[in-house]
This record gives C-alpha cells, sequence and structure tokens, in this order.
C-alpha cells in the first residue's frame, strides 16, 4: 500500500499554484491540501496522480474571515480550525458543534475545509454544512474566479463542478441571524465513521411560529442537498414533536437512497428519519 | 529530493521520493522504529507522531511535507532514564500488551494534552477513539491517560 | 476460593499486581518488530482478483524478477493432515498452481529492491485467469450441483463429525418441550495492530536462514518450512521478535513465509515482506464463519435433557497448519453442551471448503459460537416456560465436580453457580427491570444479558490427539538456568506476544528459588535459544509453560538445596532459600544464591560427585486440561429507531483459578471482551456474489474504538485446578467467548416487547432495523386485521 509515483509542485503564491495546476491537469495532476483523503485513496492505488499541487505552502490562502455577513474560509484552514468558535456568531457556534463529527482529532489538525468540499464524499459534514446553508464556493484557476452555488456545486458521488484546472480557493458561508436555532445530528456505527446519515437543520421563531426552515441531509443520497419537502413541513408550524416528525418522515419520503451491501433503502430511510429528527429536536 | 527531518532534535539529512509517506521515512530513512505502521491509510492511528506541536498521522503526510519541521516520536519522549508522566502512567496502569499501538496512543495522548492541558474526560475519551488498539479493550489505556493528564498539569 | 488481591502479602510474587518486565523497552520505542528490519530485497505479493479460476498465465514486465508456482519446483504442498472425521487432506501450494481459490490468494512474488518498487512492479502483473462460478457461503457449497472447490473434497465437504449418545433417542421423543435456535456467525477477521511479516536472511558462511517473522509458534513454523522446502531444521532458525498481536491468526502457517525462505536460499540474501492491512483483511486468515442449528429437549421442570446441534463451518479454501479446519467443527462439536448438565447429545459437525479465505483459530474457536447459540437457546427456553433466564440456568448448571460430560470430557473443579450469582447480584437484577420499565414507557429499549460458559483451558496432547490431529502441541518445555553470574534465565518454548509471560513466569520462578522477578529472564521467540515447544494460543502458556517453568525451578531450587547444605554443613530440611539467600534455619548462617551458582560451575569438586556440575534443569508439562468459567452479563441501551446498540455496562465474574498477577489477568479479561463486543455488534467480513471482498479497509471491518467499550467491572473466584500444578486455569479467551452471547441476549431482552428475534452476530444495526421493520409490518397487519398485537 504506498503511493505510486508522482511528481510533487510546491507553489508559493495563489498565481504561481494556478498556473502550475493549469500546466498538470491535463496530465492527472491534483490539488494536495491536508491530504486526509486523497493520501488513503493513493495508498490503496485507487488514485494515481502523476502531478501533486501542493497547496501547504501557499501563502494567504489559510485565513478564515468575517466581514460581518459573510465568513470566508481559505483553501488551506484546518477542520481544527473550528474547534473553537471562529466568529462571534452562531455559525461560529455551529461549525463547531459539527466539527467534532469529522474523523478524529489527529485528522482534524491536517484536513482542510474546502479540502472536504472538492473531494465531495456524500457523507462529508462540511459538504452538508455549505448545503444547507447555501454558502458561494470560489474557484480559480489562470482563467479566471467563477462563484459556484453550493446547490451547483455537488453533482454526484465524489464529483463536483470544478473543472479540473480549477482550485477550490475559498468557501464563503452566510452569516446566520442571531436569532437563528441550529440541530445537528449524524448516524455511524463506530466513533469518528462517516456518517450513515447526517442532518443540519436551522430556523428562525416568527411568532412562535417556524420560519425560514433549512433541512440539510447528508450521507444518504449521492450528495448532500436541502430537502425542501421536509422544509415546507416545518415553516409555518410551532415546533414540536409532531411537527417534528413529519418533517422527519418528508425527508424520508423524498429522498434517493444511496444503497449498499450493508445499507438497502428502507433502512437508510430509517436513518433519515431518525438524523432529521434528532437534529430538530436539538434545535428545540 | 533531498530533505532534513528533525526528528526529536536531531537532523536527519535524507533523501526521499516525494511519495514517501512521512511513516515509512522515519522509520527506513532515519531508522526511528518506535513509530508503527498498522494500516496505511489512517485509520488505526498507530502511526501517530507529533509535527510541530500538533499529533498528526504520519502515514497520510509526505515526508517532503515535513522537511524543516519539528517532529517528535515515542523515541524522544524520556529524559535519558527519566519517563515521561505517560509512558510512566501506561506501565502503571497495564495499558499496553503487546505494545505496537502503544507509541501512537502515547504521542496521540500526549500530543492532544499538551495543546489541551484542562481537556475533560468525555473530550478525552474522543481523542483516545482516534486509534485502535487490539489487546487492553481501552480500560487501562484510558486510565492510564487520566493519570498521566492529572501529572502533566502539575508538571 | 479466595478473592482477589488478599494474597501477595510481600513473602510471595505470585499473585501481586506487578509492573510488567516487558514493558520498559515497548514504551520507549525500543520494541524490535518484524518490519524493523532492514533487508536488501522487499517482496509484493500478486494476488488472485478472482475467487475460482484456472489460472492460465503469469505476465510479468520485461526484467522484473517475478516467482510463480512454476519456479518452486519440489516445493511440497502445505498438507495439513487429521486422521479421524472422514477428512480430506487438501493442499495448498505455497503460489496457486494452475487453479486460484480465493480472492487474495498469493499467485505471484515480485522481488524488487524496495516495497514501494515492488508494488510498482506488482501492478503491472496481468493474470490470466479462466474464471469459474466461486461458492463462497457454506450451505450453499453443501447443495446438490454446488462448485466443487477441491477435487478431493466431493460436495465441499472436508471432515464431518458425528455423534450421538446411547439413550439420546429415548430421552429426546420423551422430553417434554423443544426449543431450537438457527444461530448464524458471520465471518471475522482476528485483526491484530501488527499485520503478517516476515524477513528471512542467508547466511552465506553457514548456509542457514534466519526468518524472523511475526508468529505465535516459531518451532513449528521451523518444522512446517522445512518440511515443504525439504531441508533440515538445523539450518533455519526462526525468530518470533516482538509479535504485535495475533490472537490466532499467527498460530497458522503463512505461505508467504515459504516463498520468504525459499527466496533467502535462493537470492543468498536477506529478503522482506510486510503484509498491508489489506492484504491482512482478505487474505490474513478468516474465522467464526458458521450456522448453527441447536435444539434443546427439556422436561417439565425446564431440565435440558438432550441437545441436539447442527455444526456448518466454513473452512474457507485450503485447510490451516497445524491445527487443520477440523479446529472450528470439532471444537463446536466437542464443547457444545457448555457448562450445562446434559448426558444425551447428538451432533453433526462438517466442516466444508468454499471459495473464500482460509479459516483459522482466532481467539476463543467456535466457542464465541457455540457459546452464543447456548445461551440464546437457553433465553429461548426460559421465554418458552416463563421464567427468568437467570433461574433456568440456576435449574442447569452443573454443579458437582469432576464431572464428565456427554462427550466425555473431565470438567476439574468450577463454579458456574457461583459466578452466576456473583454476575446476578452486581448488577442488582431486579433494580434494573424497574429502570427498564420506566425507560420503555419512554421509547427507550433496555435489556440485560447473562452468558455462563466454560473455557477449557490448557489443552494437552489428548485433547488434540482426541480430534485426530497428526499435530498434537500439548506439552511444553522449559529449561531454567542459573548461570555463573547468578542471574537466572528461563528458556521457553511457548512464544508470549503480550500475555506478559516474561513476568508471571518470572513471579513464579522467583517464588520457587527465592529470587526477585528482576533477577529472572525469561527467553522465548528464538529457536536457537529456545527449547521445542508449540508457542502461544488457546490460553495455554500460563498453565503449560507455567506448569513446565514450576517443574525446572523446583528441581532448581532442591539443586540449590543440596549445594547450600555442603557448603552450610547443615541438613537439607533446614535450608531456607529466601531474599536471594539460601539460609539455615534459627540460624544467621546464609550464602547469596549467585554465589551457590558460582559454586556449582567452579567448585564441582567439592562437592564430592556428589552434585552434578552446573545449574541448569528441565521441565517438561502436558496437563490433561482445565476448565475455566465465567458469568458475563451486559446492559444494553438498544436504539430502536436506528438499530445502533450501546453497551453500557459490562461485568464478568470470572473463575480462572490461581491468578498469577492480578492485572495481567483482569487485562487479557478487558481485551477478550473488547474483542467480543466487536464481534457482537461491529466486525464482519462480506464477500459479494463473484466472492470478492467488500471490507479490505478498516473503514469497513470495524473493530471497536474506546467508544464501543464500556467500562467492564470484574470481579473474581479463585478456584485453585487440581489439573494445573500451578493452580492456575487458562483465561487468554474468555473474555471474547462470552461477550457476544451476552450483547446479543441482551439485545433481545430489549427488544422482547417487539417479539423479535436476533440469532445472528455481528447484530448490526442493519440487522435490528430490519427485524424490527419486519415486526412492525407484522403488527400493522395484525392491527389491521382485528388480531392482537404482540
Amino acid at each position: 500500500m504506498k503511493p505510486a509515483p508522482f511528481v510533487r509542485h510546491v507553489p508559493k503564491t495563489l498565481d504561481e499554484a494556478l498556473k502550475i495546476l493549469a500546466d498538470v491537469a491535463p496530465q492527472d495532476g491534483r490539488v494536495l491540501a491536508g491530504g486526509q483523503s486523497l493520501v488513503p485513496i493513493m495508498a490503496f492505488r485507487l488514485a494515481k496522480p502523476a502531478h501533486l499541487v501542493d497547496i501547504n505552502e501557499v501563502v494567504g490562502l489559510d485565513k478564515v474571515i468575517s466581514d460581518g455577513t459573510t465568513l470566508t474560509i481559505g483553501a488551506r484552514v484546518r477542520h481544527a480550525a473550528f474547534h473553537k468558535s471562529v466568529v462571534d456568531n452562531p455559525l461560529g457556534q455551529l461549525l463547531s458543534a459539527v466539527v467534532r463529527h469529522i474523523a478524529h482529532y489527529p485528522i482534524r489538525m491536517r484536513g482542510t475545509f474546502c479540502g472536504s468540499l472538492a473531494h465531495a464524499d456524500p457523507a462529508s459534514e462540511w459538504c452538508l454544512v455549505v448545503a444547507t446553508l447555501d454558502a458561494t464556493l470560489v474557484a480559480k484557476s489562470t482563467r479566471g474566479e467563477r462563484l459556484i452555488a453550493a446547490k451547483d456545486f455537488f453533482a454526484g458521488i465524489m464529483s463536483t463542478a470544478l473543472a479540473e484546472d480549477e482550485l477550490l480557493a475559498e468557501a464563503r458561508l452566510p452569516l446566520l441571524a442571531s436569532d437563528v436555532r441550529f440541530g445537528f445530528n449524524e448516524f455511524n456505527r463506530r466513533a469518528g465513521d462517516f456518517a450513515m446519515a447526517a442532518s443540519l437543520v436551522t430556523y428562525r421563531l416568527n411568532a412562535g411560529k417556524i420560519a425560514e426552515a433549512r433541512v440539510g441531509l447528508g450521507g444518504a443520497e449521492s450528495f448532500p442537498r436541502r430537502i425542501v419537502e421536509a422544509e415546507a413541513a416545518l415553516n409555518g408550524k410551532t415546533p414540536g414533536d409532531t411537527v417534528f416528525r413529519a418533517a422527519a418522515e418528508a425527508a424520508a419520503k423524498a429522498i434517493d437512497p444511496l444503497e449498499d451491501h450493508q445499507t438497502n433503502a428502507e433502512y437508510r430511510r430509517d436513518l433519515v428519519r431518525a438524523v432529521v429528527r434528532r437534529a430538530l429536536e436539538q434545535s428545540a | 529530493m533531498d530533505i532534513t527531518l528533525t526528528i526529536n532534535g536531531r537532523d536527519h539529512a535524507i533523501a526521499v521520493e516525494p511519495r514517501r509517506t512521512l511513516a515509512d521515512a522515519i522509520r527506513e530513512d532515519c531508522g526511528q522504529t518506535g513509530t508503527h505502521i498498522g494500516c496505511e491509510h489512517g485509520i488505526c492511528g498507530a502511526c501517530t507522531i507529533i509535527v510541530d506541536g500538533e499529533p498528526i498521522r504520519s502515514c497520510l503526510m509526505f515526508a517532503v511535507q515535513a522537511n524543516g519541521k519539528k517532529i517528535r516520536t515515542v523515541e524522544g519522549l524520556a529524559n535519558g532514564d527519566k519517563l515521561h508522566p505517560m509512558q510512566q502512567a501506561f506501565m502503571d496502569h497495564h495499558g499496553l500488551q503487546c505494545g505496537f499501538c502503544t507509541p501512537g496512543f502515547l504521542m496521540l495522548a500526549i500530543g492532544v494534552l499538551e495543546r489541551e492541558p484542562n481537556i475533560s474526560d468525555d473530550g478525552l475519551l474522543d481523542v483516545l477513539s482516534s486509534n485502535l488498539c487490539r489487546c487492553t479493550g481501552y480500560q487501562n489505556i484510558i486510565k492510564a491517560v487520566r493519570a498521566a493528564a492529572k501529572d502533566m498539569r502539575k508538571e | 476460593m479466595s478473592a482477589h488481591g488478599t494474597r501477595g502479602s510481600g513473602t510471595t510474587w505470585v499473585g501481586r499486581a506487578i509492573r510488567r518486565l516487558e514493558d520498559p523497552a515497548l514504551i520507549t520505542g525500543k520494541g524490535r518488530f518484524t518490519a524493523d528490519l532492514p533487508a536488501i530485497h522487499w517482496v509484493r505479493f500478486v494476488r488472485s482478483t478472482v475467487a475460482a479460476g484456472k489460472l492460465t498465465k503469469v505476465h510479468a514486465p520485461k526484467g522484473a524478477m517475478v516467482i510463480t508456482a512454476a519456479d518452486l519446483k519440489g516445493v511440497k504442498k502445505i498438507t495439513p493432515m487429521l486422521h479421524k472425521f472422514n477428512y480430506r487432506p487438501v493442499g495448498q501450494p505455497a503460489l496457486a498452481d494452475g487453479m486460484v481459490r480465493f480472492t487474495g490468494e498469493p499467485v505471484a512474488a515480485v522481488v524488487a529492491a524496495s516495497e514501494e518498487e515492488a508494488e510498482d512492479i506488482a501492478d503491472q502483473v496481468e493474470l490470466s485467469i479462466d474464471e469459474t462460478t466461486p461458492v463462497t457461503d457454506a450451505r450453499r457449497a453443501l447443495e446438490a450441483g454446488a462448485p466443487q472447490v477441491h477435487a478431493e473434497a466431493p460436495g465441499n465437504v472436508i471432515l464431518e463429525g458425528k455423534v450421538k449418545t446411547p439413550d439420546f433417542d429415548t430421552v429426546w421423543n420423551g422430553a417434554h418441550k423443544i426449543v431450537k435456535v438457527e444461530a448464524r456467525s458471520r465471518r471475522q477477521n482476528a485483526t491484530p495492530m501488527e499485520p503478517r511479516g516476515a524477513h528471512a536472511s542467508y547466511d552465506v558462511s553457514t548456509g542457514r536462514v534466519t526468518l524472523t517473522c511475526t508468529t505465535q509458534m516459531p518451532h513449528l513454523t521451523r518444522t512446517a518450512i522445512c518440511d515443504v522446502l525439504a531441508f533440515p531444521e538445523s539450518d533455519l532458525r526462526v525468530i518470533a521478535p516482538d509479535v504485535g498481536g495475533g490472537f490466532g491468526q499467527k498460530m497458522s502457517l503463512a505461505s508467504e513465509y515459504v516463498v520468504l525462505v525459499w527466496l533467502a536460499r535462493k537470492l543468498k540474501s536477506s529478503v522482506a515482506w510486510t503484509e498491508d492491512r489489506r492484504e491482512n483483511l482478505i487474505a490474513g486468515f478468516h474465522s467464526r464463519d458458521q450456522h448453527i442449528t441447536l435444539e434443546g429437549a427439556f422436561d417439565r421442570q425446564s431440565k435440558l435433557v438432550a441437545l441436539k446441534a447442527d455444526i456448518v463451518s466454513n473452512v474457507g479454501a485450503y485447510s490451516c497448519f497445524p491445527t487443520t479446519c477440523g479446529v472450528e467443527p470439532l471444537m463446536a462439536m466437542a464443547e457444545m453442551p457448555g457448562p450445562y448438565d446434559v448426558q444425551q447429545y447428538a451432533c453433526l459437525a462438517r466442516g466444508v471448503i468454499t471459495n473464500t479465505c482460509t479459516m483459522a483459530p482466532y481467539r476463543g474457536v467456535s466457542r464465541p459460537v457455540i457459546t452464543f447459540t447456548l445461551e440464546r437457546l437457553m433465553d429461548k427456553a426460559a421465554r418458552a416456560f416463563a421464567i427468568d433466564p437467570i433461574d433456568i440456568r440456576r435449574r442447569n448448571l452443573i454443579d458437582k465436580f469432576p464431572y464428565k460430560s456427554a462427550m466425555g470430557l473431565e470438567y476439574d473443579d468450577a463454579t458456574y453457580k457461583e459466578t452466576l450469582e456473583m454476575a446476578v447480584e452486581a448488577v442488582d437484577v431486579p433494580a434494573f427491570r424497574a429502570r427498564q420499565k420506566e425507560a420503555r414507557a419512554k421509547g427507550r429499549y433496555l435489556g440485560i444479558g447473562f452468558a455462563t460458559f466454560s473455557e477449557r483451558t490448557g489443552y494437552g496432547s489428548p485433547a488434540f490427539a482426541a480430534r485426530g490431529m497428526e499435530i498434537t502441541p500439548g506439552w511444553e518445555t522449559v529449561i531454567v538456568s542459573v548461570d555463573p553470574s547468578g542471574f537466572v534465565e528461563a528458556r521457553i518454548g511457548s512464544s508470549p506476544h503480550g500475555q506478559g509471560l516474561r513476568t508471571t513466569l518470572a513471579q513464579i520462578i522467583a517464588d520457587a528459588i527465592g529470587t526477585t522477578p528482576e533477577m529472572i529472564k525469561v527467553v522465548h521467540g528464538d529457536t536457537d535459544r529456545a527449547p521445542y515447544g508449540w508457542g502461544t494460543f488457546a490460553s495455554r502458556s500460563l498453565v503449560i509453560s507455567g506448569g513446565a517453568t514450576l517443574i525446572a525451578a523446583r528441581k532448581v531450587r532442591a539443586k540449590l538445596i543440596k549445594i547450600a547444605s555442603h557448603m552450610l554443613e547443615a541438613a537439607p530440611d533446614d535450608i531456607v532459600l529466601a531474599d536471594g539467600s539460601a539460609k539455615v534455619a534459627g540460624t544467621d548462617r546464609a550464602i547469596p544464591i549467585a554465589k551457590l551458582a558460582r559454586e556449582a560451575y567452579t567448585q564441582t569438586h567439592r562437592f564430592k560427585g556428589e552434585i552434578e556440575p552446573g545449574l541448569t534443569e528441565t521441565g517438561h508439562y502436558d496437563p490433561p486440561g482445565t476448565f475455566s468459567n465465567a458469568c458475563h452479563d451486559a446492559i444494553v441501551d438498544v436504539d430502536a429507531e436506528t438499530g445502533h446498540v450501546k453497551v453500557e455496562r459490562f461485568v464478568v465474574a470470572e473463575d480462572a483459578g490461581l491468578i498469577i498477577n492480578p492485572m495481567i489477568a483482569d487485562g487479557q479479561v478487558h481485551g477478550g471482551i473488547a474483542q467480543g463486543i466487536g464481534n457482537a455488534l461491529l466486525e464482519e467480513i462480506i464477500y459479494d456474489d463473484n466472492g470478492g471482498i467488500l471490507t479490505a479497509t478498516l473503514a469497513d471491518y470495524l473493530p471497536p474504538t474506546a467508544h464501543e467499550i464500556p467500562p467492564i467491572e470484574l470481579h473474581h473466584i479463585e478456584t485453585p485446578s487440581p489439573n494445573s500444578i500451578t493452580k492456575a486455569k487458562g483465561l487468554g479467551e474468555g473474555g471474547c467467548i462470552g461477550a457476544p452471547a451476552a450483547v446479543v441476549n441482551a439485545i433481545n431482552d430489549a427488544l422482547s416487547p417487539f417479539g423479535v428475534e436476533i440469532e445472528e452476530i455481528p447484530a448490526t444495526p442493519q440487522r435490528i432495523r430490519a427485524a424490527l421493520r419486519s415486526a412492525e409490518k407484522h403488527s400493522a397487519h395484525s392491527r389491521a386485521s382485528g388480531n392482537p398485537g404482540p
């Protein structure tokens, strides 16, 4: 289980990185950020990139910046950066509540937020976060900059809208209103494993009724997305067990479940029902 | 590529292919075989070491990426004959049997406790679930790490 | 009987929780494991990517060194033997020869200057295989017309054991109630943290090869390899250095090791192979893949009167050396009745060969499965009789010893009922039932499960002979020397790898000769240094090697007393060995043991020919075998919505005879239970329909983490064994044996309101949900049709 040989490029600036990526992308070149997902698949030789553009020394990509409306997360920002709240906003708390579900401590030391998005594992917690919150993803290449809405970013299992010469330079997450409530729940068989289903929900209360509900679901389909049927079951209702169950049921019905050797569609729907309701209960 | 790995304060000038993992370079090129390799895909944690103060999986980092960084491995824990409190606690509480996963657990626990000395017992359990041990059932590893955490806070 | 920790006042070493002598090297990174050795050549095995087929050609890239079966002319097949039970010997070639029989079977060995390069070349090797239809499931393999895995084993049955006690039919037919369990144990992998690996190095001056490998049985590895390569055992030295866990997986001969030795001799150089995790999961031996149908006949008083078992064990593609693939089905047959008093027994046990990775012993061997099955039977019977599961055990556990089982096994003293009562008391069952009721009202499902079992340990050679094994690894030899420096060395044939035997044997010797454990070095794992022995497996080492150690140490003691009596001019009966000296009782006259030892070599003339020179004694021990026992109870919290099981609490009441080092003993139990919980809930090797493996990473095959293992509470009884001269019984496997039964019984207790039964391990959340879903559908249907629900 040793990776196949590759040529390593170590740009120091973003421009340099994009230039190299443009050169090597057609020859099976890939970006190496934290490496916590890419290196294992290279060890199994499921990926044999001929070139790796290692962005770990590129200046300026390691920033988390809030401008009062948007939180911008650079390509080199590690998961562990979110162990503590990064911004005085419910979003900071949300991110630190979610981050502890991502793999394990040593993995979080190296793995990056944007790297997880680009890898696009269906079970990725960060993918779920950007999908639920309708984040904007900033792809850069020598051809220029492209803003991609999260709902247009994920294309399938481990597949995104990024072109091969594009680097996911940053993710822009909208800050949340101060009264936003959120809840997160995921199911896995063993601590730190990939979620077999995960849900992130946010909403506000308007005169005691749910408003602006977002119900995000990950790990259950080819990529995370908002489940509008579940959101519709919540908006305008008073939070409570009956409403939460109805929303969870709506989510379970709405999905096109991933199936594998152990998990059939019925079981995936069972899990969806459970994680959505539990995320909602946590938010209440 | 010619690089220098600084392991436990000692420089090792080595030539490696870019694909050489840090774990392999530490073991094969620098001869520091205390760091073990159990899965090479980031799950078991046997290869956990501390790089620039961060506990990481050395099988998921390339050696070339550690050029010039400060690396700590199990060989550097004791000060002469004086064991690190974590090593002493593992002995006192029978936190090891075959000893294969032990260096990874030591580096994991020390790496986290140095960053978060006041981590809660539940937080420590989360951390210790990062690595696999097949011998101890974790009972005595948890005991040892909790005891050492107290000692480390005193020091 | 004495409770743990009341002995060891300071006057003896046995019974004390001293720190391990093994630890200082291991915690400082100075342990030496096989993969730590540098080598000139590295090997990568090219493995079959298909489960069954005819291998027509191996295409190697130009200039590469790629060894195939064609190169290994004259190398015999590994062909372990049983002389009973209609066993069909099948041979395993070191590299696939003409046929491939499982995914992962080694087909070729690439030799290169580094691991990376060897893997690069291996990637380019192409195998031409005419695929045939594989069969991976044992029951399917038994069907008429199933593909034949080996021509030598028609119908894929490689062995068949049958037994029926004379009055079985009469008792069976007169029984009041029959209770049946259809148990399924899925396939598991022992998953030592260190995968397998070997390093073979050729010495040009002597022509000897030193094979350093991660094995539990160095001598038998030497014997087996010299058999198949046909050269003298004196030309092969096998070293088991520090070994990173074995759990049985490393007690079977790896065909890869044969290739390594062959290569070292051919290249006259050093050559190494380090198994990677993927290889380990697909080809590093599997286990526990069994179907058992068990029926119990009970009388009106819920007393078990007859037991009938049908055991189908999927043994994989070949028969493992040395135990043979009989180890699972035949152990299941011999020990199925467990701790219960039942004299009528009928059993059919079959080993079935399939296109899957070869089965080998794994901690507990068949007993986790048979205990699971039998304990399910007891719980179901309790329900059928509407009595408490604890009461049915009280009515049926053996309480008079020695006891002869229906299979003729003699159980020495055991405490089945006492450990059950201890475990029951520890959890406060009435309080739990109250809590369970409250929780159910809130939609939370708690359950409690018990497992009582006997763990046969210290298998002597007659136990293996009873199975008809050609190799009966039942005895051990230990050589204890006090050398002229005054230090003690014990060379043992066992080969510990985490069990702390260097410490516990030193404790035994220290007491026998009146010295301290620090003065004693236990040497093992090197065929040049240790006497021929079998290794460490089957909960045997403390009983058998410990017994041989005690025998040898007592001889040394006798000799020390003789020498001291000469030197101190006192009667032997007046000599006391203690604190490193020989003393004359009631006087202040004393000589250090170190001085006695020096004189034993250097001043032999003083003994006037009455004492032989030197101070080296040998002990052999081949015990009749003994039985440890325990009761486990688990409390679980089953999430009915997701099927997730959290083990909340785990209690053990254990009797393993005299405990030599309580700290080490407890560690063994902890580790066994963690594996048992993993086996019960998480761990499963899964084949797809084409015989490919879907669980080839540690993200798919799931050993438990610290999160999945609850705090484990241990309670001990120490009933000294009359069948073990150290009075100790083995306990290495017990944790693993009881835990799956306790956990799954607890799950079933939790789910009893739904009327579902889980009779399969691992009891995964998917399986639990599937059972609940079908119960939900059934209940919805019943409601719709007006029938009363469960």
